[in-house]
């Protein structure tokens, strides 16, 4: 019997800027439906990574599949469209501040002809709904929001075509922590009715556990732990056990000018 | 001592041709798209409306003032020669010729090339311009693409009421200040301009327009490094459309009319 081809399948990336290597030869598979979380401190290459996926950062060797494809190798049209199947819920949210949110909300629809511009004003209503808010925040314009209102809006835009795969760059970040699981429980929602496969970068422990059905740990540009997310907090690698439960003393070491 | 100054200089000129063909690149993408859909009609129109429209009042205050302000300084300079008459000849001339695109070209560049810049600017650094891309649609094409039009489009037109306030300006001071005759003012400006006059005048604009957005996007795509970097960018975007402006009207104007 043959294993299911990964929804994302990721070999040898790597990645330097300059002299300064971010990815290291990272190899990983998501499978379909499944909410992946991974786990690093500051400038361990999470984000870098994702934006690989995206297309956002070209690497400089390695290959990323989805569905078996490899999109570095597609042509340009090919990774439009791919990217059109990612929904990705960015770390400020990055909301148009020249739109209102109803048009925020359906600009991915309304690029790509699904909807006029009457039906999409309505359809914004439904899709803000399922993410807790009023439809007549659609109104509203980003400025006018608060920061979990703006992830709010971030995350249903980030739903509204559908998409297959979902990204999520640091979900809970500025948030205070009733907020943080409030968002995190409309993630794991959205990814469960939606059935996509989702990506989670985040250093919140409290939010990596709520989100992630698998985790794996990045530090230096290397993935050095990947396991189910039930064991995050107890992985037995000392180098996770030290970043989750915030110790100071252990195998990783803060660069700190003295 | 002379190595490190031959390989600061050719450092230098390594970093202008960089410069030169990353910029060249920009403007032909950002032109490509311009016959590629799909087009961002909503996107046009408000550039349009933001470069023209709300531009109008200050090209045309310092396009008045500066009209007059040729007659009143010819008269002064003239009067001394007996060819006072010359003065309807020198303002039409001087204001379709340099001062309307000129002037209308840097007062857009210090609004419209600098906000543009800005935009755009915090745009990239609030991933506002990636999350375009995840959005099924290119930045190039949304956020660059209809600027360069509305410039190429808009600074015509403002340049058009700029060269009509021009010569008002200057007919204003003449007739009420000078003492000159409404209808011989008229007159001597009717006979003293000539279609390519004007006609150059205007693709002195739509150049100048195109390289202001030019500018403001190209500055204001590239930024980094927060709010800094974006008050970086629209410093630079002002700076470096002034300076084009001015360089491509000398060698416009030394095309069109030396002998």
């Amino acid at each position: 019997m043959t294993s299911p081809t990964p929804k994302i399948r990721i070999r040898d990336l790597h990645k330097s800027f300059g002299s300064k290597k971010v990815l290291d030869g990272i190899n990983l598979d998501v499978m379909p439906g499944t909410s992946f979380v991974i786990i690093g401190g500051s400038g361990s290459g999470k984000s870098v990574l994702l934006r690989c996926i995206l297309g956002l950062i070209t690497p400089d060797s390695g290959s990323i599949e989805i569905d078996g494809e490899n999109i570095l190798a597609a042509s340009s049209r090919r990774q439009e469209t791919l990217r059109g199947e990612i929904g990705m819920l960015f770390q400020n949210a990055a909301l148009f501040d020249s739109l209102p949110v109803w048009e925020n909300v359906t600009f991915g629809l309304l690029a790509l002809k699904r909807l006029n511009r009457t039906d999409a004003r309505s359809h914004a209503g439904s899709i803000l709904a399922q993410v807790g808010l009023d439809p007549s925040v659609g109104d509203l314009y980003p400025s006018e929001l608060s920061g979990g209102m703006q992830k709010r809006v971030g995350l249903a835009r980030a739903i509204a075509a559908r998409p297959d795969i979902l990204f999520f760059d640091e979900p809970t970040t500025g948030l205070d922590p009733i907020m943080g699981a409030v968002i995190d429980g409309l993630i794991v929602d959205c990814v469960k009715k939606l059935g996509s496969t989702a990506i989670a970068i985040t250093h919140d422990m409290a939010s990596a556990q709520r989100i992630g059905d698998e985790a794996a740990m990045l530090y230096k540009g290397q993935l050095i732990w990947q396991g189910p997310g039930s064991s995050l907090m107890d992985s037995g690698n000392p180098m996770v056990d030290q970043f989750t439960h915030g110790r100071r003393e252990g195998p990783i070491t803060m660069e700190l000018r003295r | 001592m002379l190595l490190d100054l031959v390989a600061r200089l050719g450092r230098t000129t390594l970093g202008l041709i960089r410069a030169a063909g990353s910029l060249t690149l920009f403007a032909l993408s950002g032109l490509s798209h311009l016959i590629r859909p799909p087009f961002y009609g909503r996107v046009f129109l408000s550039s349009f409306l933001e470069t023209g429209f709300f531009s109008l009042p200050v090209v045309a205050l310092t396009a008045l003032f500066s009209g007059g302000v040729i007659a009143l300084q010819s008269y002064t300079g003239f009067a001394q020669y007996h060819v006072q008459n010359a003065i309807a000849g020198i303002v039409v001339l001087a204001v379709t010729r340099e001062l309307g695109p000129v002037l209308a070209g840097l007062m857009v560049a210090g609004r419209v090339g600098a906000a543009m810049a800005a935009q755009i600017g915090t745009m990239r650094v609030t991933d506002q311009i990636d999350a375009l891309s995840t959005l099924s649609t290119n930045p190039m094409k949304y956020l660059v693409t209809p600027r360069l039009l509305a410039g190429l489009v808009a600074l015509p037109l403002l340049v058009m009421v700029a060269d009509v306030l021009g010569v008002a300006g200057g007919f204003t001071v003449s007739v009420v200040k000078l003492g000159f005759s409404p209808h011989a003012y008229i007159t001597a400006t009717l006979n003293s301009v000539k279609a390519i006059d004007v006609t150059v005048g205007l693709v002195k604009a739509a150049l100048f327009g195109f390289l202001i957005a030019l500018m403001g996007c190209y500055y204001g795509y590239n930024s980094k490094g927060g709010a800094e970097g974006v008050g970086t960018a629209t410093t630079s975007a002002v700076v470096a459309a002034s300076i084009l402006l001015l360089a491509f009207d000398y060698l416009l104007t030394d095309l069109f009319f030396s002998q």
